[in-house]
C-alpha cells in the first residue's frame, strides 16, 4: 500500500510542478507590462500622440528643469501606420491567391516547392529580408524611403497570409464547392463567391496576426525606411516608424524616458491586435 | 420495356476513374420524361458515378474517362461545356449544402448569383417565392428570407437545396442519396415532395434504400459492379424481377 500512496504523491508532484511552470512562463509578460506602465505612463498624454519626437537638447531642457519630456511619437505612429497599410496592400492580395492555389492544388510538385520556400521566408532573419528590400528599392530609387520598408514588411507577412488562407480554405467542406459547381457557376467565381466568403473569418484572422506581427519590426526598418524627425505621408521618402523611435531613443541619453511609453504603446497596440485576431477566430470558426 | 420520347438517352456510356478498370461499364438506358428513376444497387456499384456523369460532376476527380454518349433532349452532354450541361442538370446532394454566407433568398437565386445573371427584383422575388413554393417551404421562411439558410433543420436545408437546384429550371433533377442525412419525418416528407414535382420535372435518384425506390419511382435501375444488370418498370422490378441478382438484391441476400 506504500506504494500506492508513494506513486498518488508522484502525481500530485508532477500536477503542481507543471502548474508552477505554467504560470511562470506568464511572468515575464506581466513584469514587462508592470516594468513599462511604472516607467512609461507619465510620458502618455494628448501630445504623445499629435507631436513629433523632440530634439535631444528640449529634451535636455526639460530634464533640467525637472519637466516630462515635451513631444511625442506622431512621426512614428503615422510611419507605421503608412507602411503597414502599404504592406498589407502588397502582401494580401499575392498572398491570399497563393493561398488559393496550394489549397486547390496540393499535390503538386510546384505547390510542394511553393509551400517549402514560404517556409524558408518565414524563418529568414528579418534583417536579411530588409538588405533584400535595401538592393530592390533604396538603391535604384536612392533614398531610404516607407515603399522600401513596406517591401520588406509584405515579404515578412507573405508566408502568414498564404498559409492561413491555405489552412482555412482546406477545412472548408468539400461539399461547399460541389454545390457552387452543380449549379453550373464557374470555378473562379465558386472561388471568390463561395469559398473566400465562408472562408473570410480565417482570412481576417491570419491577416490581424501578419499585421501584428510585423508592426513591431525594427530591424528591416532601419535599412530601408531609416527613420525621420516629422511626419511624413510621402512613400518614396525615409519614414520613421514606432520600433525605430525606440531605437533612437536608446541612442540618445536625453530621449531615455521615452522608450518606455513608446514601449507600452507598441506593446498594447500589439497586444489588442492579437487578441482581436482570437477572438474573430472563435466567432467565424467554421461549423 | 421501350420508352417513348425519352428526355435523356445514356449509350454505351463507360466511366473509369484507372486506366482500364471501368466504374461504369457501357451502361444503356433511356429515361422517361416527367417521372422519377430510381437507381439501385450496392455500395460501390457505379449508381453514383453514373448519375454524377449526367452532370459531368464525375469530372472533378483528376483522371477520369468517359466514352460513350449521354444525349439531354437530343444534344451530347459529353460534348458540351460543362458549365451548360450543369444548369441544365441540377443536382441535389446526399448531406444538405446551403451555402452558409447567403441568406436563403440568397442560397434560392444563387445559381444566378454565382453565374452572374442579374434579374430584376420583381423577377427574383417571384422565382424565389415560386421555387421556395415548389419545395414546400415558402410558409416556412416566408418571415426570415434574410436569415442565413444554415439555421434551418437539416430536412429544410435540404428541401432549400432543392429550391436552389429547381429555381434554374433543369431538364432533369439528378439526387444523390438525398435522404441518407435525414431523419425519417424529413425524409418523408422530400418523398411526397418527389412525387409532386414530377409533375414539372424529371427525377433521378440514387438510393441506397430499397422501399425508398419501391414508394416513390416508376421506373427502376439495378447496378451491380458497373453494370446496369436490371431496367423496368418499378412495380414489375419489385414484383417479378427477371435477373437472379435483382432478386437476390432485393431480397436482402448482398448488398
Amino acid at each position: 500500500m506504500s506504494s500506492l500512496k508513494y506513486r498518488t504523491i508522484k502525481d500530485k508532484t508532477f500536477f503542481y510542478v507543471t502548474c508552477f511552470l505554467a504560470s511562470l512562463t506568464v511572468v515575464p509578460l506581466f513584469a514587462i507590462i508592470w516594468e513599462l506602465i511604472k516607467k512609461g505612463y507619465k510620458q502618455i498624454n494628448w501630445n504623445f500622440f499629435t507631436e513629433s519626437a523632440p530634439s535631444t537638447l528640449d529634451a535636455m531642457l526639460a530634464r533640467n528643469t525637472g519637466d516630462i519630456i515635451p513631444g511625442g511619437i506622431a512621426n512614428g505612429i503615422t510611419g507605421t501606420l503608412l507602411m503597414v497599410v502599404l504592406a498589407a496592400i502588397i502582401a494580401i492580395p499575392i498572398g491570399i491567391l497563393v493561398g488559393i492555389h496550394l489549397s486547390e492544388h496540393p499535390k503538386t510538385k510546384f505547390s510542394y516547392i511553393t509551400r517549402f520556400l514560404t517556409d524558408l521566408i518565414q524563418g529568414s532573419p528579418s534583417i536579411v529580408i530588409g538588405i533584400i528590400a535595401y538592393a530592390w528599392i533604396v538603391k535604384p530609387i536612392g533614398s531610404y524611403s516607407a515603399l522600401a520598408g513596406s517591401v520588406a514588411l509584405s515579404i515578412m507577412m507573405l508566408p502568414l497570409i498564404v498559409r492561413s488562407t491555405e489552412e482555412t480554405l482546406k477545412m472548408l467542406p468539400g461539399s461547399l464547392k460541389e454545390a457552387g459547381l452543380a449549379l453550373g457557376a464557374s470555378y473562379t467565381s465558386v472561388i471568390l463567391k463561395v469559398l473566400l466568403p465562408a472562408a473570410f473569418g480565417g482570412l481576417f484572422t491570419g491577416i490581424l496576426l501578419a499585421i501584428s506581427r510585423v508592426m513591431g519590426e525594427t530591424a528591416p526598418l532601419m535599412l530601408t525606411a531609416l527613420g525621420s524627425t516629422t511626419i511624413n505621408w510621402d512613400i518614396v521618402k525615409p519614414t520613421s516608424a514606432v520600433p525605430l523611435l525606440i531605437w533612437e531613443f536608446y541612442n540618445d541619453p536625453n530621449l531615455i524616458d521615452m522608450i518606455w511609453s513608446s514601449s507600452l504603446f507598441l506593446l498594447i497596440l500589439i497586444l489588442s491586435l492579437n487578441i482581436i485576431a482570437k477572438q474573430i477566430a472563435k466567432k467565424w470558426r467554421i461549423q | 420495356m421501350v420508352i417513348t420520347n425519352p428526355i435523356l438517352q445514356l449509350k454505351d456510356v463507360s466511366i473509369s476513374y484507372t486506366p482500364g478498370k471501368n466504374a461504369v461499364e457501357s451502361v444503356s438506358a433511356d429515361i422517361a420524361e416527367k417521372q422519377i428513376t430510381a437507381i439501385m444497387g450496392p455500395s460501390g456499384c457505379g449508381k453514383s458515378t453514373l448519375l454524377r456523369a449526367i452532370n459531368r460532376m464525375h469530372e472533378l476527380y483528376p483522371d477520369i474517362k468517359t466514352t460513350g454518349e449521354i444525349l439531354l433532349n437530343g444534344k451530347n452532354i459529353l460534348k458540351t461545356n460543362p458549365m451548360e450541361v450543369r444548369r441544365m442538370a441540377g443536382m441535389v446532394f446526399q448531406r444538405p449544402n446551403p451555402f452558409p454566407t447567403m441568406s436563403i433568398y440568397d442560397n434560392v437565386i444563387a445559381g444566378y448569383k454565382l453565374n452572374g445573371i442579374s434579374l430584376p427584383k420583381r423577377e427574383k422575388d417571384e422565382l424565389v417565392e415560386q421555387s421556395l413554393k415548389n419545395v414546400g417551404l415558402w410558409d416556412e421562411v416566408k418571415d426570415s428570407l434574410f436569415k442565413k439558410g444554415t439555421f434551418l433543420s437539416g430536412g429544410q436545408q435540404q428541401r432549400l437545396c432543392i429550391a436552389r437546384a429547381l429555381s434554374l429550371k433543369p431538364q432533369v433533377l439528378l439526387m444523390d442519396e438525398p435522404t441518407s442525412a435525414l431523419d425519417p419525418i424529413a425524409t418523408n416528407r422530400i418523398e411526397e415532395l418527389l412525387l409532386d414535382l414530377k409533375k414539372e420535372f424529371t427525377i433521378m435518384i440514387v438510393t441506397h434504400n430499397m422501399s425508398q425506390a419501391a414508394r416513390i419511382s416508376d421506373y427502376s435501375m439495378f447496378m451491380y459492379l458497373g453494370n446496369l444488370i436490371e431496367y423496368d418498370e418499378t412495380q414489375k422490378m419489385f414484383t417479378n424481377p427477371s435477373d437472379k441478382r435483382t432478386e437476390e438484391y432485393l431480397t436482402g441476400q448482398f448488398g
